[in-house]
């Protein structure tokens, strides 16, 4: 007996064809946005080869503003677009009923809104602060207002989502909720208790800051709120794709997740470990270290529902692989569905990912960071996580969501096969580059091309690297989007009424503990718990703030 | 769970433990610390922070001071885009104290090749000691975007 993650799984799925295009909308504004993103990225890693390119670039200035395009583009708005788009659609599926109209409207008009005023303030030149925007380099107050409309979005979804959940409990009373849904509605409640810190960032300080109401601000209290989002905002990035890795990948691949529960209480356990943000500051002055040394604990901690996921979905790759004929203790890995584009991609990321946990792992090892912090390590790293495991995983995903959503063939399956190729053999020459010369002392964010001081060893080979494998990275992602656009507007019409989902060996436990972990409540309680012990001292530090920085716009 | 799910959880446990066991054997054991508090500039009411950098000592003689045998204290001031001083001699064998603070926005403060790394916030005092074993040319880079020409802000020390 095998239990469906869905509910009603051979019912018609009740989405209504105006949400699924609302939807559809919601993950193209992600996709243009990494189309730009990229445009960038391409100039950065030849930067780091050594070639400026960016000069040649219309409209931009610097190199600071082009990198602030990337950041902002490629890991808030396609990360929040494809979220928002994505999740609301595996919350219906998962629920099978459909969400409110309304309130999908209002998530994408904010995100566009937000998107649109963000970019207009960093491409007029006004907002060259990166992703990161540390106080007190200034932005134009649209820039902050933007991205307080793209978090707004998000949390609209969140109730979209909660009230699906809500009404479909009310409807099935003393019923397990249907893992797709489960997992669904677990990601956007860990993201509304984790954004907080960022929106009081935001809403409190800069953007009352920028408008000239707040003559100065705190930058220690600023950057401390940011980290506390900055960290979980990266399971935000994450826990998307890991929803397709546990309730669809399965499927595409003919095999079935094993346990319920197991999954269960790995999204759990990203929900309730939030505050561990600190280790993006072991470097920085006035935090103990003995707070420091207690932070890298919970990061290890974090790090096992990530190996905990590692077990599960390589599992069930494994049940798929032998149901259809695999055989040996390795070789059942090559007998998976290659062919297929979007399992191919997934797979390419799900090894991205491997390469891409070690290196996290290095660099939360707390005395380790000091010799990498700040160096091209940390892009070499997160390229494997962020621009790989979940951006690679984006693009698997969209080759049976945009056939989905268009009710279109996909158009070539062997040039999007190439595609994920390219890009994933790119960004290993280019993560190594990357790797090898943080490794040298190389800095992130720096106009390599520029510096007036002789290139230490290491820097040269390292920065040929990442030009090379970034161009691949860029020819791979190109052709991604050619993919898209052929399949949207030059291809075979065809029926497609549902999205995958899988089923699971060991179903939900009707009694006895595991059903707590239905209830939300709990979990939420102990997540903000842990939150106040962590954070409570060390924001009470910072109050009443320290307003010593009047804004400084020297970019 | 499964029994299979059950034993590579125990056993992912024990491997991340075990490594936090190393790392606290290299901080507790080997001296490898991280920066932590070591003193703040607190401006007077209406003062800006770069007055106040130049009123709070040691920031108002900066520069590099012998303190003992081998042992010397460098007071440094990094702002856009540039760090002073710009350079310091020490001979091979010193331990350098590197006291660091800004006088505008966030800065970082690292050497390429040491384990000196940490970041230069508005309203701190960053604080790393390190022993220079070999004579060459070191850099002092700032690995923390600071606005337009943060590529070129770096300063060298020179151990002989
Ligand atoms: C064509 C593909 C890409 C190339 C060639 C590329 C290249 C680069 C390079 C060279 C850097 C380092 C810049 C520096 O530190 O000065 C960088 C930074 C970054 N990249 Fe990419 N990238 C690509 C795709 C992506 C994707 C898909 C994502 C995420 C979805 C991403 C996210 C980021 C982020 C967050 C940063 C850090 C920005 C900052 O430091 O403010 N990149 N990229
Ligand atoms: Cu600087
Ligand atoms: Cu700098």
């Amino acid at each position: 007996m095998r239990t469906p993650v869905v509910d009603r799984p051979d019912a018609p799925f009740a989405l209504p064809n105006l949400q699924r295009r609302i939807i559809s909308l919601t993950v193209y504004l992600g996709f243009s946005a990494l189309g730009v993103g990229v445009i960038n990225g391409l100039a950065q890693a030849l930067n780091y080869a050594g070639i400026d390119i960016f000069r040649y670039y219309p409209g931009l200035r610097t190199y600071y503003e082009g990198l602030t395009v990337h950041g902002v583009f490629n890991v808030i708005i396609l990360t929040f677009a494809f979220a928002n788009g994505f999740v609301s659609l595996t919350t219906a599926r998962g629920l099978n009923r459909p969400l409110n109209t309304g309130l999908l409207v209002a998530a994408f008009v904010s995100l566009l809104i937000g998107s649109l005023l963000a970019a207009g303030a960093i491409l007029s030149g006004h907002a060259s602060v990166l992703y990161t925007f540390y106080a007190p380099l200034q932005a134009h107050w649209t820039f902050y207002l933007g991205l307080a409309f793209i978090v707004v979005s998000t949390w609209i979804t969140s109730l979209n989502i909660f009230l699906a959940v809500a009404a479909w409990r009310r409807e099935h009373p003393g019923q397990r909720i249907p893992l797709l849904a489960f997992i669904s509605a677990c990601t956007y409640i860990f993201w509304d208790i984790a954004s907080l810190g960022v929106a009081v960032e935001v809403v409190g300080f800069l953007l009352p800051w920028s408008l000239g109401i707040l003559p100065a601000t705190d930058p220690m209290l600023d950057r401390t709120l940011f980290w506390f989002t900055g960290h979980p905002i990266v399971y935000f990035w994450l826990l998307p794709v890991y929803i397709s890795w546990y309730a669809m990948i399965p499927r595409q691949v003919g095999g079935s997740l094993f346990s319920d529960t197991a999954v269960r209480i790995v999204f759990l356990m990203f929900l309730v470990i939030i505050p561990i943000g600190l280790h993006h500051q072991f470097v920085d002055p006035g935090i103990s270290p003995k707070l420091k040394f207690a932070i890298a604990f919970l990061t290890f901690i974090v790090f096992l529902p990530s190996l905990l996921t590692a077990f599960s979905v390589m599992y069930a790759l494994e049940i798929g692989s032998r149901r259809n004929g695999g055989t040996g203790v390795i070789a059942w890995f090559f007998h998976l569905p290659w062919s297929d584009p979007s399992v191919a991609a997934q797979l390419l990321a799900m090894l991205g990912f491997m390469l891409g946990g070690i290196t996290g792992l290095m660099n939360a090892s707390y005395t380790i960071n000091l010799e990498i912090h700040n160096t091209t390590f940390v892009p070499g790293h997160f390229h494997l996580t962020v621009g790989t495991a979940v951006a690679l995983s984006y693009m698997g995903i969209a080759y049976w969501m945009v056939p989905y959503f268009e009710q279109k063939d996909l158009w070539n399956r062997k040039f999007a096969l190439a595609q994920s190729w390219i890009y994933f053999i790119g960004v290993l020459i280019f993560a190594r580059g990357l790797i090898s010369g943080g490794l040298a002392g190389m800095p992130r964010r720096t106009a390599i091309s520029l510096i007036d001081y002789p290139k230490p060893p290491g820097w040269f080979e390292a920065g040929i690297m990442t030009g090379v494998g970034g161009s691949m990275m860029f020819i791979g992602a190109a052709m991604f989007f050619f993919e898209i656009f052929m399949t949207t507007f030059f291809s075979r019409r065809t029926e497609i009424p549902d999205i995958p989902f899988t089923d699971t060996i060991e179903p939900p436990a009707a009694a006895g503990f595991a059903v707590n972990l239905d209830r939300f409540r709990y979990w939420i309680v102990a997540a903000i718990v842990l939150c106040v012990i962590i954070y409570g001292p060390v924001i009470g530090r910072h109050i009443p703030p320290n307003f010593i920085s009047p804004g400084n716009a020297n970019y | 769970m499964d029994r299979y799910e059950r034993a590579f959880f125990w056993f992912s446990a024990a491997m991340l433990g075990l490594f936090l066991c190393v790392l606290a054997y290299v901080t507790v054991g080997m001296h490898i610390r991280l920066p932590g508090p070591s003193g703040r500039i607190i401006p007077a009411p209406g003062q800006n922070l770069g007055a106040a950098v130049l009123a709070t000592a040691p920031f108002n003689h900066p520069g590099l001071r012998m303190i003992g045998p081998g042992e010397y204290e460098v007071v440094m001031i990094a702002q856009q885009w540039f760090f002073f001083p710009r350079r310091i001699h020490v001979p091979a064998g010193s331990r350098v104290t590197f006291r660091v603070t800004s006088a505008d926005v966030t800065h970082g403060f690292f050497i390429p090749g040491t384990r000196v790394n940490m970041m230069i916030i508005p309203g701190y005092i960053s604080v790393e000691t390190y022993r220079f074993e070999r004579a060459g040319d070191y850099r002092i880079i700032c690995h923390e975007y600071c606005g337009l020409d943060h590529q070129t802000m770096s300063a060298e020390v020179v151990v002989k």
